[in-house]
């Protein structure tokens, strides 16, 4: 297998557009990570896109649009991780030599309020067991019952993401939020607050990958599902519900891109995670490795994940100022983390950052982490071992 | 005279001293499932035999659902929440009780079948749920 690398990335900010189509944003995006990569038409071998509900031949209508169409094209849907997906996809083809350059780009149009999904069958919607955002809070109580996080905690959280976001236009939310605000905002279900909560909207991202080296190298990108037992007894599989001792998705794939990229969490300059709410925040950094189990309280009340912090944790404002496209969240990580590993992330920069970590886990249950690595010489070698000095 | 019918078959059964989930039980691993399903979704073995468990139950986590989630067709707002059945069978389910105060890890709850909504035709539908015992 050979070396893989960022060769260009993509953006349609999240929010809400109402004026604009789902392959508008697409378009948007992939055109964007194509100028960024210098590809030119016909410069790529195939095409992988993420998107959970575009409908029938989402990526297709896109590259379609932009005469573009031609090359194998495959639409992945894998809950929160769609993106993840495509972008493990593409990163295979390029590996193994089957391609030089393939596009992965993510699109949604999410709809409003409380998500109907499929994935449940109509007797559980009819019995109210689709709703999404209890199941949340029972993760959320899960971690509070089991470790000493508590409610500040989660509105802290919140707060730090908000503050990042602050410094980024392609996030929905530009604001900065106090935890006393976000504590005083309604309760959607017990213990989690509507501050607490990303939204979900619309945004594409695109990423262009290539054989040919480039300053940003793919050190890992795995994907993995729930084991059998990590999903209740009911088996309605959702992460941070798992039964004892059985390891969960993002557990797996962390250990298994750490074990790819040859480096452990301690490191990582910077982590883009899932914060679908501030537990899972909390959830997904000590799923990492990124502080100790059940060490998440002390980990946010010591400031862990601020900007000044050893480890910024998603210095783009999360998901939860961004919000969550699902097919595009994971690539909207990428083009973050890509932009900070150039030095290009203006004032969102994360000083030095030459090792970072993207994490998308969802509905499915299932979970990718992407590891990037600013490679310093570009073009000597392939196929070499990481060699990354100790985060300091 | 409208009658009545289960939400979905093959969840429960009414016996003479209340409800029981119609739970499935692995011939090769032993593991419990719901709802009773041909494979184990533990171990892959086909030839799982249909077990009937509850109605004691013991209440894990617990929230309040306060706005309509789609597709639901009883009242709001309504308790949710992961209720464990003998045989460490853990089951996502609505609750009775939807005030928290009242509820707390590890309190007794039973298994109730009871009316969540009504068809058109007047016909009552039947889901169950847990209610805390008494204290």
């Amino acid at each position: 297998m050979r070396p893989v690398y960022v060769a260009g990335v993509g953006l349609h900010p999240f929010g809400r557009f109402a004026e604009k189509s789902l392959t508008a944003l697409g378009t948007h995006a992939v055109r964007a990570a194509l100028a960024d990569a210098g590809v030119e038409r016909g410069g790529f071998g195939a095409a992988f896109c993420g998107s959970v509900y575009g409908g029938v031949a989402a990526g297709h209508k896109v590259l379609t649009a932009l005469g573009l169409s031609g090359v194998p094209i495959v639409n992945v849907e894998a809950g929160c991780a769609s993106g993840g997906a495509a972008l493990a996809l593409g990163a295979t083809a390029v590996a193994s030599g089957r391609h030089d350059v393939v596009l992965a780009f993510g699109l949604e149009k999410m709809p409003r309020g409380i998500i109907r999904s499929s994935f449940f069958e109509p007797w559980r919607e009819e019995a109210g067991l689709a709703a999404t955002p209890a199941y949340f809070a029972l993760r959320a109580q899960r971690l509070m019952l089991e470790s000493d996080v508590r409610l500040e905690d989660l509105a802290r959280v919140s707060a730090k993401n908000h503050l990042h976001g602050v410094a980024n236009p392609y996030a929905m939310y530009r604001k900065a939020l106090s935890v006393e605000e976000i504590l005083a905002s309604p309760v959607v279900c017990e213990p989690l607050r509507l501050l607490m909560l990303c939204a979900p909207n619309e945004g594409a991202a695109a990423v262009v990958l290539s054989a040919g080296p480039t300053p940003v190298r793919v050190a890992a990108a795995a994907l993995r599902s729930h084991h059998a037992g990590s999903v209740l007894g009911e088996h309605t599989p959702l992460s941070g519900l798992a039964d004892d001792g059985v390891p969960t998705p993002t557990e797996m794939a962390a250990a298994d891109a750490y074990a790819e990229a040859g480096l452990g969490p301690g490191d990582l300059h910077l982590v883009e995670l899932q914060d679908t709410d501030a537990a899972r925040e909390i959830l997904s950094a000590e799923e990492l490795g990124l502080c100790a189990k059940r060490g998440g309280g002390r980990w946010v009340r010591d400031g862990g994940g601020e900007m000044a912090s050893r480890l910024p944790v998603n210095p783009s404002g999360g998901l939860l100022s961004k919000g969550e496209p699902l097919g595009a969240s994971a690539l909207g990580q990428i083009a973050e983390l890509t932009w900070q590993l150039r030095g290009a992330a203006g004032p969102r920069q994360v000083p030095g950052a030459q090792v970072a970590l993207a994490h998308t886990v969802g509905r499915g249950a299932n979970a990718c982490v992407v590891i990037l690595i600013a490679d310093p010489r570009p073009g000597l070698g392939s196929g070499r071992t990481a060699r990354v000095p100790p985060g300091g | 005279m409208p009658g009545t019918r289960a939400i979905t078959e093959g969840l429960f059964v009414i016996e003479g001293d209340g409800p029981r989930l119609l739970a499935g039980r692995c011939a090769a691993c032993g593991k419990l499932h719901f709802p009773a399903a041909p494979v184990c979704p533990y171990c892959g073995a086909d030839g799982a035999l249909e077990t009937r468990v509850g109605p004691a139950a013991r209440l894990c986590l617990y929230t309040a659902v306060l706005s309509r989630p789609p597709g639901y067709r009883g009242e709001v707002p309504y308790g949710f929440g992961v209720a464990e059945l003998e045989g460490g069978l853990r089951v996502i389910a609505r609750l009775t009780e939807s005030r928290l105060e009242r509820l707390r890890p590890g309190l007794a709850l039973s298994l109730v079948v009871e009316p969540l909504c009504t068809d058109d035709d007047g016909t009552a539908v039947l889901s169950y749920a847990f209610r805390p015992e008494e204290a």
